[in-house]
Parts: structure tokens; sequence; C-alpha cells
């Protein structure tokens, strides 16, 4: 079993923030765009200066190096990064299975990196990312360029990697919709305040 | 055997270039006020180091000889901070370019010195100058042109590095590509020279040596020994920068920061 503790977490000069997160449980977050959520997210994988205590059940962040804490706590950013010619250059397998569950062809490994939509980039973004089989997931609007069909794909996706895993997960969403589907608890972030609400 | 060289001769050298600033000036190439401040750097600085060099050979003094290496180096180390595109704080810049040049260009030539040439006494400004001058000259370009393309490509590519991080890649990982295209950028310029040599280009040394009077096989295997040295030198000099400023770009967590090797203006 997993937990993701903070305690007394800031940055910029924003905090202090308290908050848990749970093996196998999904935390939504939402507010308005610009006001630290993805700060927020980019501090837990230790990407951006801060202060205070961050825990993966017994690990401190700061007692192990840096790279391979982000292993463990991972993040996929709103716009993911490619820099080799072919998708396949990134991973370093392709599950057939996987990518058919996210609605991709086999053939997609050969793909260039030009031709991938923002959407497409965001679903194989997730699989390169679960290559290192995190346990904590921070997801900065995963399924903003996604359509429904799609969104359904990458929820079940997500959902079924942390029960399988006992992993735990914040995603940021402006949808209120998806997070009452996907979500046990839900964060507001407004204001420099972060609250819980039901 | 040598032929000296009168003032009108070089006068006449002279006015080619005044010629080629006039044509510039008239084609409106903008080029002529740089083109004339060089050439009279060049007649200043070689005339003063002429004399310079007349002095050193008639004392041997191996600290004025060490004083006047240093004073090489330093130079050196601003001209490869002068050709960054992205500014470096000055201090720590100038310790990372002068650093490489003396991994590079010093610790060779005292190797040279010591082990090739053997000259009596080893230090003797007649080899110890010339030899660190070619080499200096020739590991700065490198080194410049290497740090110009790390600097560079790692500004331009910050959301790949930061990725590649969050990928969970340690900072050596993820800059690595971008590393290997620095080390190129650097070794390209010699690499073509020494395969040209002899063949495109008659090198500066050697050609001078001939003309000195001296037998085109050792003028050849001079030569040669200072090409293997200025490639050996950049290579060095250029992983050194190489090593040097990409751990500066990481801080103790392994995230990207610029702050701790760029001037703040340049950071935005």
């Amino acid at each position: 079993m997993k937990t993701l503790n903070v305690e007394q977490l800031r940055f910029l000069e924003l905090g202090p923030y308290d908050f848990q997160l749970h093996a196998g449980q999904c935390t939504g977050l939402s507010g308005p765009s610009g006001c630290g959520k993805s700060q927020l997210l980019r501090c837990l994988a230790d990407l951006e200066p801060h202060q205070g205590k961050i825990n993966l059940d017994a690990v401190e962040q700061q007692s192990v190096p840096a790279h391979e804490w982000r292993k463990k706590v991972a993040l996929l950013p709103a716009e993911s990064q490619w820099w080799y010619d072919s998708v396949a250059e990134h991973f370093e397998t392709l599950e057939q299975n996987a990518l058919e569950r996210l609605g991709f062809q086999s053939e997609v490994g050969h793909w260039s990196i030009m031709r991938m939509s923002s959407g497409e980039k965001q679903r194989l973004g997730l699989l390169r990312l679960l290559q290192n089989q995190p346990q904590v997931l921070l997801l900065d609007e995963p399924t903003a360029n996604l359509d429904q069909d799609n969104t359904r794909l990458f929820e079940e996706f997500v959902m079924e990697y942390l029960q399988l895993h006992q992993a735990t997960c914040i995603w940021v969403s402006h949808d209120a919709d998806q997070l009452k589907r996907i979500a046990q608890h839900h964060f507001v972030f407004q204001s420099g305040e972060l609250n819980h609400v039901d | 055997m040598l032929i000296e060289l009168s003032s009108l001769d070089l006068s006449m050298a002279a006015i080619l270039v005044l010629l080629l600033g006039l044509l510039s000036w008239r084609m409106q190439l903008d080029i002529s006020r740089q083109l004339y401040i060089a050439a009279l750097r060049t007649t200043v600085q070689l005339l003063l180091i002429g004399l310079v060099l007349k002095a050193l050979f008639a004392s041997t003094q191996p600290l004025f000889i060490l004083l006047i290496a240093m004073l090489m180096i330093s130079v050196a180390g601003f001209e490869i901070l002068s050709r960054q595109k992205r500014k470096l704080h000055p201090l720590g810049g100038f310790v990372i370019s002068t650093g490489s040049l003396f991994v590079s260009s010093f610790i060779i030539t005292l190797l040279c010195l010591l082990v090739i040439i053997q000259a009596d006494p080893w230090y003797h400004p007649q080899y110890a100058i010339p030899l660190l001058g070619m080499l200096l000259g020739n590991t700065m370009t490198g080194i410049a042109l290497g740090m110009d393309r790390l600097l560079q490509s790692a500004w331009q590519q910050r959301p790949v590095i930061e990725q590649r991080l969050m990928l969970g890649q340690a900072p050596c990982d993820a800059i690595s590509d971008i590393r290997k295209e620095a080390m190129r950028a650097g070794m390209i310029p010699i690499i073509n020279s020494m395969a040209a040599a002899g063949l495109v280009s008659l090198p500066g040394m050697m050609t001078g040596q001939i003309l000195a009077g001296a037998p085109p096989v050792e003028a050849v295997k001079y030569q040669i020994l200072i090409m293997f040295m200025i490639t050996a030198g950049t290579g060095f000099g250029v992983v050194s920068t190489l090593w040097l400023i990409s751990r500066r770009l990481f801080d103790e967590r392994e995230r990207l920061s610029f702050r701790r090797l760029l001037k703040t203006t340049e950071q935005h």
C-alpha cells in the first residue's frame, strides 16, 4: 500500500499545504488557470524548489536521488515532448495490448513524431510514463485534447493501472463530470488556498 | 636564409586590405570598420608580441615565461566568453573557459616540452611560447564552438530536457544528445583541417618553417606533432567544458536551471 504524504508544502509565495493521497484512489484537482496547479505537481515531482516534507510511504523525497524519485512520482505534463524521429524510439517496448486499449493500431511505433496530434501525444505520453511503473501519477489535464470516446478509454486505462499497481494519482481537470466519474476526492485550488470539496 | 621584409613590403600588403575596405564601403557591405579595427589590432598586437618575444629570448627567466603564459591563457579565456551568444556570469564563465584551456593547452604544452621536444632548458621560450600560442589559438576555437552549441541547444530544448527528467532520466542522460552535438561542433574544425592538411591547405607553421629555410621533411614532422597536439588539446578542452557546464546546468536536486550559469538578463 502506497501513500503520498505531503506536509507543510510551500512554493513560490504559496502554502503551506497538507494532504495525503491513498493507494488505489484518484484525487481530482481543479481551479482557475494560472492558480499554481501545475506548479504544485512540479513540486511533488521535485522539478521546482519548494519547502516542506513529501513522503512516499517511508521514503522522504529529499533522501533519494531526484531521478529515482521521479520514476516513482511521475508527472505527465499538459504538453509532452518527443525528441527522437519515431515514436518507438521513445519506448523500451510498445505493448500491443496497451496500445489497442488506448485506441491505437500497432503500426503507431513507426510513426514520425511529426504526425502525432496533441491528443495522440497525450495518450502515448501516458504509456511512455507508465514504463517506469510509477506509484504516483501526476496528470496535468491529460484528456484536454481528447474526444469523448478516447477520454473514456484513457480514464479506464488509468483507473485499472491504479488498481493493479495500488498506485495513486492526482488528476487535474476543468471537467466536473469527469472528476465525478473518476475521483474519490476533489480538491479546488483557488487564490492560494487548497480546499477539499465533497 | 630568411629574406627580411621591409616596411615597404608590409605597406603593400596593407594597401590591399585598405582597398578591400574601400570597396566594401562603396558597396555598403558594412564590414570596413570591423576590417580596419581588426587589421590595426593584428599589427599592433603582433609587433608588441614580437618585442616581448625578443626580450623573452634574451632572458629565459622561467617566472617571466610563466607570467606570459598565464596572460595568454586569460586573454583566450575572455575571447571564448565573448564569442558566446548566451552570455555567462563573468566570473563563473571565466573559470570554466580558462579551466578548460588550462587542461587542453597548458598541460599538453608542458607535456610536449618535457617529454617530446626536450629543449635545453625545457622551458626555452623559443619553443614554449609559440607552441602554447598555437595550441591556445586552435583549442580556443573548438572550446568556444562547443560551449556555444551546448548552451544554445540546452536553452532551446529546455522542454525536452525537462521531459526527460520527468521520465526519471539522470541529468547526464537527459542532456546526452545535446552533449554529443556540442562535442561534434567543437571537434569538426580540427578534424576537417587534419583531413585537408597537405592536400587542400599547407598548414601555416609548416609553411613558415619552410620559408625560414628549414628542410621540408623536418617542417612536416613538426606540423604533424602540432596537429596531434591541437587535436588532443581541443578534444580534452571541449570535453572538460561540456563537463563543467552540464554540471552547472542542473541544481543539487537534478533540476534544469540556468541561474548558476547565465547572466540574469539572459534567462528570459
